[in-house]
C-alpha cells in the first residue's frame, strides 16, 4: 500500500510538471502582453520595457520556466500582475467556496444519476426508461450557462425559492449545484442504466433470487454494489470536467470561488494567476482520480491496489 | 414464515411413496417478436423423499428451463402456459409471488452451473450464506452466522471460520461450489435442484462434489432434481432418469433399465455417442505399436519452459512467477494424435500457446523442421505449419464476417492464390469438413455450436498445416456433435496425414481419439506413453486419481471405495528465487515415462 501510494505521488508530481510546462508554454506564445495590461495605454515604451524587465518578462522562455518551478518547488506561485497580492493567498481564500460547490455537485449528479440509472433499467423498455433516458440526454446534451440561465428565472425570479445570486447560505448552494450536476447527471444515468441492465443479468443476481430474498434486496444488496462500480471510477474523472464547467456556472451565479478568480484573470491576462488556477485544477484532477481508486477496493474485495 | 410454516408439515407428513415434488403436463413458451414459441410441452415427473430424478438432455431440450419454471425464476418473456408443478399440495405456477418467495430458497433450493459466478463477488461467503437463512428463519445475525458455519462444515469445506470471512474470488471452483450448495441446503429444503452443478469443474473435483451430494442427500433425505448432459453423472446419481429433447419427454424410467434397454432411439443414440473410457481396443490403430522410427517427429518440444512474472515491489519489480509450464519434452510424429491431459491450470493450454507463438518461451520448439528458441522465431511461415482449434467456435469466429471469408482469411494472409483459386479452395475445405458450399455467404450466427466448430476446423485446414492444436476444441459440444466432429477429426487425419496435438480435460475423449497421450500437473508431465500404457495400466498415482474420477456411464458400475480427498491443486505461482523442482522421467518399459514420485505439491 505505501508503495503504491509513493508510485502514484511521484507519477503525480510528473504530471504537474508537464501540465506546468504546457501551459507555461502556451501563456509565453500567447499573442497577448500581459505587460500592456500593466502598464495601460498611455503607458511610454520605456515604462513598459521597465516593467517587463521587472516582472523577468524579457527573459528567454527557459530562463522564465526554470524560475517559475525553482519558486513553485518552495511553494511560491508567485505574485498577482494586477492584484498586488500572493497567488497562493488569492486562490487559498477562493478555495472553500468552489469545494463546497463541487461537493453539492458531486451530490447532485450521484443523487439524479444513479437513481435515474437504477429505475430505467428496472423499467427497461418502458415509457418511464424512455422518459430518463431523453432527459439525461438533454442534460448531456444542454450548455450550462443557458441551463444556469434557466435556473435563475425559474427557481429564482419567477418562483423565488432561491436567491438570485451570491454565497452564503445552503439556499445560495442549491442553483449552481444543480447547474453543475446536471452534465453528470446525464452521463452517470446513462451509465447506471448499462450497468445494472448486466449485473441484473448475472448469475449472482439469480442466486440471491433463488434463495428466496426480497426483490427489494436484491436490487439493493446484490445489484446495486457491483453496479456502480464503474461509476465511481468516473468521479475521478469528473473533478477534471467540472473544472471547465465551475468558471460558467460561477460567473453566472456570481459565486466567489476559484472559477471567478480564473476567469477574471483570463481576460486581464494575469499570467501568475492562470497558472496557479491550472496547477491547483491538475492537483485536484490528479487527487480525485487517486481518491477513486482508494475508494474502489473498499467496494469491491477482487480490486488490489498495487 | 406464517404462511410456508403448514405447507412443511403437511410435505414432511406424505408417506415415503407419495411425491415431494409433481410435475405435470407442464408447457412453457417464449414470448418472440413472431408470437409465443413453445420450449417445454407437457413434461410429467415425480419426485420422491430422498430420490434422485436426473433430466438429461443436450442443448435446446428445455431441461433448464423446467427447472426455472418449478423455481418460479423463468425470464421475464418466458412463462409457464399448462400444467402444474405440485410442492406437496400447492401448487407452485399458482401461487402469488410473495408465497412463491417464501417458498424459494426454504423448500425448494437451487444451484447453478457456474461457481465462479454464481457467488456476488463483493460480499462475503458468510454474508450470503447468513442472509439465505436470514430470509426465512428469523434469526439474530449471531444465530445465523453460527448457522452459515454450520453449513459450511456440512459441505466439509476445509477451515469454514475462515471462509466465513472471505470473498468468493478466494476460492477455487470447487470450493465455492460447496458454498453454493450449503447455501441451498442450509435450510433442509424438501427438494434440490442441480442444474449442471459440476460441468464447469475439474474431473477431480467434480467426484468431491458429486459424493458430497450423495452423501448429503442420505443424511437430510433431500429429493434431488440432477440436470446434466452427463450420462456418466446420470449413470452414478440418478435413481430415475426422464430423457427430454427438443422440449418434450422422450423417456422416463429407472436408470437401470434406461441403461440397458433403452426403448426409444433418441436415447440409444444418445448412449452410443458417450465416450466410455476403455472401450477402445488397445491396438485398432497401428500408431498403438512402437512408432516407425524412419519418420521424423513433425513437433518436438525440448524443455520447453513458460514463466509469466507477476506481482510488483516497490519500484514495480515483480516479486513472483508463475511457472506454466516447467521443462516439458515430448514429440509429436506425423499423422499422430497426441494427447495432452490434465485439470484446469496445469499448462496444457500454455503448451498450445507458445507452440503457436502467442506466449514467449524458452526451451526449445522444433516444428516441421524449423528450430524455434523463443517467441520471435515463430514467424509467419512457420505459423502456416501449426494451426489452433479453440474450445468456442463462437468465439473463435468474427460475427461480422461471412465463414467464407473467415475460412479464406489464412489465405490472403499468406498471399495464396487468386480470388478465384481461394474461393474453389474454401468450397472444398467446406465439403472436406461437412459443409455444404451453399452455406459459404453465411454469417456464424447461423450455425449450431457443431457446425460452427467445423468452420474453424475448415480454417486451420486452409493452410494445410503439419500439425492442428485442438485445444478443448470438442468441450462445449453436445455428446452428440462431439462425436460427429470427433470422427471428422480421425478422417482427416487418415486421408490428409496431418498430425493433432489434442488438448482436453475429459479423459474419456482422449481414451476415444488419443495414439499417445501425456498427463500434465502444475506445469509438468507426470506420465507419458501410448493410450494403452496410460489409460491400461497407469503407474503414476495421479494419473489413477484421474482416471478413477471420471464419472461412468453404466449404472451396474461399482466404484472402489476411496478415501475422501478434499485437496485443492497447488498453486504454480511461487517466490521468483525459489523455482519449483524439476520431476525426472523415468522409463517403466517400451517407452512408458512416469515421473518420480513427490513435489511439485505432492500430486498424489
Amino acid at each position: 500500500m505505501a508503495a503504491y501510494l509513493i508510485r502514484r505521488l511521484g507519477g503525480a508530481a510528473l504530471i504537474l510538471l508537464g501540465v506546468s510546462l504546457v501551459t507555461f508554454f502556451l501563456l509565453y506564445v500567447l499573442p497577448a502582453d500581459p505587460v500592456r495590461q500593466i502598464a495601460g495605454r498611455s503607458a511610454t515604451p520605456e515604462t513598459v520595457e521597465s516593467i517587463r524587465r521587472q516582472l523577468g518578462l524579457d527573459q528567454p522562455f527557459w530562463v522564465q520556466y526554470g524560475r517559475y518551478l525553482w519558486n513553485l518547488l518552495h511553494l511560491d506561485l508567485g505574485r498577482s500582475y494586477l492584484q498586488r497580492s500572493e497567488v497562493s493567498e488569492l486562490i487559498w481564500a477562493r478555495l472553500p467556496p468552489t469545494l463546497l460547490l463541487m461537493a453539492g455537485a458531486i451530490a447532485c449528479e450521484l443523487a439524479l444519476g444513479l437513481t435515474m440509472g437504477v429505475v430505467a433499467a428496472l423499467r427497461r423498455g418502458t415509457a418511464a426508461d424512455n422518459g430518463l433516458m431523453i432527459a439525461s440526454f438533454v442534460g448531456v446534451s444542454a450548455p450550462q450557462f443557458v441551463v444556469g440561465l434557466l435556473m435563475l428565472y425559474v427557481f429564482a425570479v419567477r418562483l423565488g425559492w432561491f436567491p438570485i445570486g451570491g454565497y452564503g447560505t445552503f439556499a445560495h448552494l442549491v442553483l449552481p449545484s444543480l447547474t453543475l450536476g446536471i452534465l453528470g447527471a446525464g452521463w452517470y444515468s446513462r451509465m447506471m442504466r448499462s450497468s445494472m441492465v448486466e449485473v441484473l443479468r448475472q448469475d449472482f443476481v439469480r442466486t440471491a433470487r433463488a434463495k428466496g430474498l426480497t426483490r427489494r434486496r436484491v436490487i439493493l444488496r446484490h445489484a446495486l454494489p457491483n453496479a456502480v462500480l464503474p461509476v465511481i471510477a468516473m468521479i475521478g474523472i469528473d473533478i477534471g470536467i467540472f473544472m471547465g464547467g465551475i468558471v460558467v456556472v460561477e460567473s453566472v451565479f456570481g459565486w466567489p470561488g476559484i472559477g471567478q478568480l480564473a476567469w477574471q484573470a483570463i481576460q486581464r491576462v494575469d499570467i501568475p494567476i492562470i497558472m496557479g488556477v491550472t496547477l491547483v485544477s491538475a492537483v485536484a484532477i490528479v487527487l480525485g482520480n487517486l481518491l477513486a481508486d482508494l475508494v474502489a477496493p473498499l467496494i469491491d474485495p477482487r480490486i488490489r491496489l498495487r | 414464515m406464517s404462511l410456508a410454516e403448514p405447507l412443511r408439515s403437511g410435505a414432511a407428513q406424505a408417506p415415503d411413496g407419495a411425491p415431494v415434488l409433481s410435475v405435470e403436463g407442464l408447457s412453457v413458451s417464449v414470448a418472440t417478436e413472431g408470437g409465443s414459441r413453445p420450449l417445454v410441452q407437457g413434461i410429467s415427473f415425480a419426485l420422491r423423499r430422498g430420490e434422485t430424478l436426473a433430466i438429461a438432455g443436450e442443448s435446446g431440450s428445455g431441461k433448464s428451463i423446467t427447472s426455472l419454471a418449478v423455481m418460479g425464476l423463468l425470464p421475464a418473456n418466458v412463462r409457464a402456459t399448462a400444467g402444474t408443478v405440485r410442492l406437496g399440495a400447492t401448487d407452485l405456477l399458482r401461487l402469488p409471488e410473495s408465497r412463491m418467495r417464501a417458498i424459494r430458497g426454504d423448500r425448494v433450493a437451487m444451484i447453478f452451473q457456474e461457481p465462479m459466478t454464481s457467488l456476488n463477488p463483493v460480499m462475503t461467503v458468510g454474508a450470503q450464506l447468513a442472509e439465505a437463512i436470514r430470509a426465512h428463519a428469523p434469526l439474530p445475525r449471531r444465530a445465523a452466522r453460527a448457522r452459515a458455519l454450520d453449513a459450511l462444515r456440512a459441505v466439509r469445506l476445509s477451515e469454514p471460520e475462515r471462509r466465513l470471512d472471505q470473498y468468493p474470488h478466494e476460492l477455487s471452483g470447487g470450493m465455492r461450489q460447496r458454498v453454493m450448495i450449503a447455501m441451498a441446503l442450509a435450510l433442509k429444503p424438501d427438494v434440490l435442484i442441480a442444474d449442471e452443478p459440476t460441468t464447469a469443474l475439474d474431473v477431480t473435483v467434480q467426484r468431491e462434489v458429486l459424493d458430497l451430494l450423495r452423501e448429503l442427500r442420505r443424511e437430510t433425505g433431500t429429493a434431488l432434481v440432477l440436470i446434466t448432459h452427463d450420462m456418466g453423472v446420470v449413470a452414478e446419481m440418478a435413481d430415475r432418469v426422464v430423457v427430454m429433447k427438443d422440449g418434450r419427454l422422450v423417456e422416463e424410467g429407472p436408470v437401470a433399465r434406461i441403461f440397458a434397454a433403452p426403448r426409444q432411439p433418441y436415447t440409444r443414440a444418445l448412449l452410443a455417442a458417450v465416450p466410455r473410457m476403455g472401450t477402445r481396443p488397445p491396438a485398432d490403430v497401428p500408431a498403438d505399436a512402437p512408432a516407425l522410427p524412419s519418420a521424423p517427429p513433425v513437433c518436438t518440444l525440448r524443455d520447453l519452459t513458460v514463466r509469466f512474472d507477476i506481482g510488483r515491489g516497490l519500484l514495480g519489480r515483480p516479486t513472483h512467477r508463475v511457472h506454466a509450464v516447467e521443462g516439458v519434452s515430448f514429440d509429436i510424429r506425423a499423422a499422430e494424435t497426441f494427447a495432452l491431459v490434465g485439470e484446469s491450470g496445469c499448462g496444457k493450454s500454455t503448451i498450445a500457446r507458445a507452440i503457436a507463438g502467442l506466449v514467449p518461451f524458452a526451451g526449445g520448439i522444433d516444428l516441421a523442421g524449423h528450430e524455434l528458441r523463443g517467441q520471435g522465431d515463430v514467424t509467419r511461415a512457420v505459423r502456416r505449419d501449426a494451426q489452433i482449434v479453440f474450445q468456442d467456435p463462437a468465439a473463435a469466429l468474427d460475427p461480422r464476417m461471412r465463414v467464407g471469408d473467415l475460412v479464406a482469411e489464412p489465405l490472403v494472409i499468406h498471399g495464396i492464390g487468386t480470388r478465384d483459386e481461394r474461393r474453389a479452395t474454401v468450397e472444398s475445405l467446406f465439403e472436406r469438413v461437412g459443409l455444404s458450399r451453399t452455406q459459404l455467404d453465411r454469417y456464424p450466427h447461423e450455425f449450431s455450436g457443431g457446425q460452427r466448430q467445423r468452420v474453424c476446423i475448415a480454417r486451420a485446414l486452409a493452410l494445410r498445416p503439419r500439425l492442428i492444436v485442438a485445444d478443448e476444441s470438442v468441450s462445449a459440444l453436445d455428446v452428440s456433435v462431439q462425436a460427429r466432429v470427433l470422427a471428422l477429426l480421425r478422417e482427416l487425419q487418415d486421408d490428409m496425414g496431418v498430425s493433432f496435438l489434442f488438448i482436453s480435460h475429459d479423459m474419456a475423449v482422449v481414451d476415444s481419439i488419443a495414439d499417445r497421450v501425456a498427463v500434465m500437473f502444475l506445469g509438468q508431465i507426470l506420465e507419458m506413453g501410448t493410450r494403452a500404457q496410460v489409460f491400461g495400466d497407469p503407474r503414476h498415482p495421479y494419473t489413477r486419481r484421474l482416471i478413477e474420477a471420471v464419472p461412468v456411464p453404466d449404472p451396474t458400475h461399482v466404484r472402489p471405495p476411496r478415501d475422501r480427498l478434499a485437496s485443492e491443486v497447488p498453486s504454480p505461482v511461487r517466490r521468483r528465487d525459489d523455482p519449483p523442482r524439476r520431476l525426472r522421467l523415468r522409463d517403466v518399459g517400451d517407452g512408458h515415462l512416469v515421473s518420480e514420485p513427490g513435489p511439485p505439491g505432492e500430486p498424489v
